[in-house]
Order: structure tokens, then C-alpha cells, then sequence
């Protein structure tokens, strides 16, 4: 069983809140974009570790997370 | 038809009732808690909702919400509760919702008394809370008209999708008539399917508010809400003229003074003064141009105003329809006191002294 | 393939345009994935205040009315009493609610009016651009309060939770914050759990979520979710303050 986070990137503000709450530490800020809105916007280093818990998903203040499991 | 004899305080909540109103919100406040009270023990009967809010401006706010939801809705309320009332109505009026607001007038500025006065005018009229808005605003000047009125509001409320205040005053509330309770007509008024009632299956979320943030959208609103007022402009605009057809001084009065001024001119016209009496009826849209064209008669020598105000506030609007055509005077009393018959004799003969 | 988590359908799919890091956002689906799993969404009826939360209505998909500052209890009151089987609901900050609403939102919650009151407190005025609010902390710096609020000037802040549960109307009171998975588990649990008393027409329901302000905070979003632990929790304390069914 896998998972995937997909990120509604352009509508990231950057707050970082979801990168305190994944236990398996893959969610970092993407230092190397910016986005339109001017922000380094959220993403996951290692999918293959996601295990599909979507905490990142819960926190998001602006719900741009969406979690799949295969 | 059957007269009977109501006090029009009570009688008009029973005329609200009748109009289908849905839903009273009202706090009580000298001399009209006998419209709360009144509605408390009949209007839940006719299963309707009653609720006595802990202030004039929670009873306003439980009227934007109710409207909003697409019910029959009204408040009343007294000179310094209406006050309380006007964020509220210029919230209505931003987010185009329909309301009846009842102002049973009494004396002020501040606490004032308890007694009848017009000093609400500019308030009604004016708008008196921020922003550009107006409020159709009928003057009944006995009980008769005050039910007629109170029921016909609730549609020319519905038409417009705008607040639409009864304006009477304490003597008129307080005061017994016998009335008819004839059928008033009906108009055709368009469906709320903008109501803010629940989805319930509607493929769009509805939205009520009066906050269009940018300058442009409000700008834009601001124009809608100006083309409806001229509509209002056109259609609602009532007054009546007696014994204008030949009048020398025409009395111009609204609501209790406007009886008055009846009395005054069977006198005048028994000593074979011609005197005439233009009482503006929607005091919002005001009758400027029937007012005007009097003025522009040969026959009208001269204005008399009289109200129950110092200041003379429906003499503004008295003077921006005459122009200046022909002299006006005035007659105001306030704080309680009613101008008297007598008063008014005497102003309109040393006004006639003047002119001729 | 199994979608885990998306955004909720009881919110539209408008941007929000509050600051990043601010909980607006997070209690907001909180709110709409409640009235979506009891079902009672197509129904609703919200009422959004004046503060950060102004533009709420573009961001729930149910029916919204926009209230006049302070006045959403009575706007709700309106509605509810005539709409008795729908769900409705107020949401509103600690300026709105607490300074400029108290006697709205007391008498709401006196008459036992049967709508559910999200009050979302974050101790300061965000919208107006930082000012202090009756819930800004002692020592907490505001722009109307610049060296920090102090006692002698502005009284202690309020504990409106606690407050309204002394009205017998108020059956049910639960202060809850978003700062984590655990809290934000336990704050949904709280928003259902009044929307279903406010379905059985038990009372006035009253969830307070403690919120962080970064920008008026003056803090990053993560520093700001440190300080309302550090601060906010001590005097605003998490938990069930009213729960009428279970006093028995």
C-alpha cells in the first residue's frame, strides 16, 4: 500500500504548519520555487515513505492538500 | 362594511398579521409597546414567530435575518429605539432586504417624552444611517390609513427588496378609531430566489451582504441601489390635496398636524378664507413635483407649514419643491405639543396679510 | 486509488484570503467537513461577522448572510426561529463576539436560541490591523495597547466559553484549539458534537477555538502556534466547560 499528496502548489502560502505534523518528516518547504503568490510553496521529499496519514491535509488552512492511497 | 374601533397601536399589529407577516422582532419603548404585546399573544395564533430582543438593535439585526431568509419581517419601534434601528436598516437597504419598520414618534432630541412629535423626519427621510440609501416612508394620519399602510408595506417592501418604514406618531398609536378592515390590494411580487434559506438542492450557494469591498463592485451597487430609488421615485410617490383647487394659502402637513390642518380649514374656508391643505403621504418619495406644480399656480399666494418640529424639517423639503415660487411660513411645535387649530388660523391670515 | 482527504465540499473552491499560517482556514473545513458528514449541509444557514472572517461567505458552499458587527447571534436568532429544522450557525471573532457583540451573544445563549456559535479567538483585532480586543492577554502587545495590555487600563481579558456557560440556555460549551492533529481531532469532534444538540434542539451550543494571529502577532506562523500554547492555553484552558447532557 501506497500514498500519494498531491499539492495545489500555486495556492500555497508557505505557512509551514504542515511540515510540523507529518510523523515521517517528508513534507519541507521547496526552496528551489517560488510561486506565483511569492511563497517557497509546501512539497514531499520521499513519497515512498508517505504513509497516506493526510495530517498535512488536515492542517492546511487553505485545503491545497489532497491524499490518495493505492 | 363593519366599522370597528381598535387602538392603532394594536391595530397595527393585527394589519401586520393580516399582510402575512411572518415574524416580529421588538423591544418596548413608550408609546408603542402596545404593538410588542399585541403581537406576542396573536401573531405565534396565526403561527408566526415572536421574539422580544434585548435591545432595538438585536430586534433590527433578528429582522436582517429573517428577511434575509426570505420572511415577512418588522420591528417597531419609538423615536430614540428607531435611532438604535438605523445601523440595522442601512444594512437592509446595502443588502436589498425587505423589512416594515414601524416609528411610532415621540418627543426629543435624547429621552425627550413620551408625548407625540415629528421630529424623525430627517432620520426617516434622510436615511439615518450611513451611506447612500433611502427608505420608502409612508405617513398615515389616522388609524384607517395606518392599517392600510402597514399592510401594503410589506409588498412595496417585497417589490424593491428595500425597508419600508410606517411613519405615525404617538397620538396616532395611542389613540382609538373606528376603522374598516377592507381588503387592500395586492400587488404581483417576484419570488425570493435570492433568499439565504438553505440550499436545499440549488446549484449555488445564495449570499446576503452589503460589503462589496472593491471600490469598483460598490460603486456599481451604488448604482443599482440609485436606479431602483428612481423607480420608487416613479411609482410610490402619494399625496393628498384638499380644497387646493382654488386656494390662496395651501397648509402643508403630514400625519396628526394634517388633521388638524382639516379642522382649520373648515373655519377658514366658513369665513371665506380659501385655504387648502398638500399632505404628503410617502414622505420618502416626497410629492416635490405636485408640490411644485401648486406653487406655480396664479391662484397660491403663499405656504404654510406646520409640523410637530422646531426645526422645521419637512420645510426642507417643502422649499426645494417650491423654489421659491411663493412665500412660506412656518408653524412648529415639538416636545409634546401639538400645534392647535387656532395657530394655524392665525398663521395663515397674517400669511394672506403679507401677500395681498 | 482511494482519495484519504480533499478539500470539503462544504467549502467553495474560492481562494481564502486570510494570512499564511492563520487558523481561520483549518476551523473553516473543520466547520464545513461537520456539516457535510451529519448531512446537514444542503440545509444550512451560516452567518458570518465583520473581522477577518467578513468574507466568509465565498468560502462555505450552504446559504451565508453577512451580520453587522457584533450582531450575528441576533441575525442567527432571526433565522433559526424561523427555520427551525435547518442548521444554523454564527462564526465569529473575539472583537465581534466579545466587544462590540457581548450583549448579542449573551442573550442569544440566555434565550437558549437553538443555533451553534463558532467563536474563534485569537486575543487581538486582525482585520482593523492589530488592535487590542477584550481577549488580548496581559503583557500582550497590541497597537492600541503598545506596551502590552495592563489591568489597571483594560481590565482582565474575558473568558467568554466559561461566561455563557453560567446561562442555563447554554447547553453545551467546549474550548478547543487547531495547533496540532490531536487538537484538530478533538476540535471537529467538539463542532459535530454541537451541531447535534443544535439538531436535537437541546440550546444554545458555543464552541471557542483558540487561533493564532501571525501577522498582528508580529510572529511566523510557527512561532505563533508556540506562543498560543505558551500563553493562550494557560489562560483560555482546552476542554469541555458545558455539557448539559452529561451534569446529571
Amino acid at each position: 500500500m501506497s500514498a500519494r499528496v498531491t499539492f495545489n502548489s500555486d495556492r500555497c502560502k508557505g505557512c509551514e504548519l504542515c511540515t510540523t505534523v507529518c510523523p515521517k518528516h517528508i513534507v519541507t518547504m521547496d526552496m528551489n520555487v517560488i510561486n506565483r503568490k511569492g511563497y517557497h510553496p509546501a512539497t514531499v521529499t520521499d513519497m515512498d515513505q508517505c504513509i497516506g496519514c493526510a495530517s498535512c491535509a488536515k492542517i492546511c488552512p487553505d485545503s491545497i492538500i489532497t491524499v490518495e492511497k493505492f | 362594511m363593519e366599522k370597528e374601533l381598535w387602538k392603532g397601536n394594536e391595530a397595527i399589529a393585527e394589519a401586520a398579521i393580516r399582510a402575512g407577516c411572518d415574524c416580529f422582532f421588538g423591544y418596548p419603548i413608550t408609546p408603542q409597546s402596545e404593538v410588542p404585546e399585541y403581537m406576542s399573544a396573536h401573531l405565534p395564533k396565526a403561527g408566526g414567530v415572536f421574539v422580544q430582543s434585548e435591545s432595538e438593535l438585536a430586534a433590527i439585526n433578528m429582522v436582517y435575518g429573517a428577511a434575509g431568509a426570505g420572511m415577512r419581517a418588522m420591528t417597531s419601534s419609538s423615536s430614540p429605539g428607531v435611532s438604535l434601528k438605523q445601523e440595522g436598516i442601512t444594512y437592509l437597504a446595502g443588502a436589498e432586504l425587505p423589512a416594515v419598520i414601524i416609528n411610532c414618534m415621540r418627543g426629543g432630541p435624547g429621552l425627550g417624552t413620551i408625548q407625540p412629535a415629528q421630529g424623525d423626519y430627517y432620520q426617516a427621510t434622510r436615511g439615518g444611517g450611513n451611506g447612500d440609501y433611502r427608505t420608502v416612508v409612508l405617513a398615515p394620519s389616522n388609524v384607517q390609513e395606518t392599517v392600510d399602510f402597514v399592510q401594503e408595506a410589506f409588498d412595496i417592501a417585497d417589490q424593491y427588496r428595500n425597508p419600508v418604514m410606517v411613519l405615525c406618531d404617538g397620538l396616532i398609536g395611542q389613540m382609538m378609531e373606528p376603522i374598516e378592515w377592507h381588503p387592500v390590494k395586492k400587488r404581483a411580487l417576484p419570488p425570493k430566489d435570492w433568499a439565504a434559506c438553505g440550499r436545499k438542492g440549488r446549484d449555488h450557494h445564495n449570499i446576503i451582504t452589503s460589503i462589496f469591498i472593491a471600490a469598483e463592485e460598490c460603486s456599481d451597487h451604488n448604482d443599482h441601489l440609485t436606479a431602483k430609488y428612481a423607480e420608487m421615485e416613479k411609482n410610490e410617490v402619494r399625496w393628498e390635496e384638499v380644497q387646493c383647487e382654488d386656494a390662496e394659502i395651501v397648509i402643508t402637513a403630514y400625519g396628526t398636524p394634517a388633521r388638524i390642518a382639516l379642522t382649520a380649514l373648515d373655519t377658514l374656508r366658513a369665513e371665506g378664507i380659501k385655504a387648502g391643505l398638500f399632505r404628503p403621504i410617502t414622505l420618502w418619495p416626497f410629492p416635490e413635483k405636485a408640490l411644485h406644480t401648486l406653487a406655480e399656480q396664479d391662484h397660491v399666494k403663499a405656504f404654510v407649514d406646520v409640523e410637530m418640529s422646531t426645526t422645521g424639517q419637512m420645510l426642507d423639503d417643502v422649499r426645494l419643491a417650491v423654489e421659491g415660487r411663493k412665500p412660506i411660513r412656518y408653524l412648529g411645535r415639538a416636545g409634546g405639543v401639538m400645534p392647535t387649530v387656532e395657530e394655524m388660523i392665525d398663521l395663515v391670515k397674517s400669511a394672506l396679510k403679507e401677500v395681498k | 486509488m482511494a482519495v484519504v482527504y480533499e478539500k470539503s465540499k462544504g467549502l467553495t473552491d474560492a481562494e481564502l484570503h486570510y494570512c499564511p499560517g492563520c487558523h481561520h482556514g483549518i476551523i473553516h473545513k473543520l466547520v464545513a467537513e461537520s456539516l457535510v458528514e451529519l448531512g446537514l449541509l444542503d440545509g444550512a444557514i451560516g452567518i458570518c461577522p465583520v473581522g477577518c472572517s467578513v468574507f466568509a461567505y465565498n468560502y462555505f458552499s450552504c446559504d451565508m448572510l453577512e451580520a453587522s458587527h457584533g450582531r450575528a447571534p441576533a441575525v442567527a436568532t432571526g433565522i433559526k426561529r424561523t427555520h427551525p429544522d435547518q442548521a444554523v450557525f454564527t462564526y465569529q471573532g473575539d472583537g465581534d463576539l466579545a466587544s462590540i457583540g457581548a450583549a448579542e451573544i449573551v442573550h442569544a445563549a440566555m434565550r437558549g436560541e437553538k443555533f451553534t456559535t463558532i467563536f474563534v479567538n485569537n486575543a487581538i483585532y486582525g482585520m482593523t490591523g492589530g488592535q487590542m480586543a477584550p481577549t488580548t492577554l496581559i503583557g500582550q502587545k497590541a497597537t492600541t495597547c503598545q506596551s502590552g495590555r495592563t489591568v489597571e487600563q483594560a481590565g482582565m481579558p474575558i473568558r467568554v466559553a466559561e461566561m455563557l456557560s453560567t446561562l442555563d440556555g447554554c447547553v453545551y460549551a467546549e474550548r478547543v484549539c487547531v495547533t496540532d492533529i490531536a487538537n484538530i481531532n478533538k476540535a471537529k469532534r467538539a463542532i459535530k458534537k454541537a451541531f447535534e444538540k443544535q439538531m436535537n434542539r437541546e440550546g444554545f451550543t458555543f464552541v471557542e477555538v483558540l487561533s493564532t494571529c501571525p501577522t498582528n502577532w508580529g510572529m511566523t506562523p510557527l512561532k505563533a502556534v508556540q506562543w498560543l500554547k505558551d500563553n493562550m492555553i494557560p489562560y483560555y484552558p482546552l476542554g469541555v466547560i458545558k455539557d448539559k447532557g452529561l451534569e446529571v
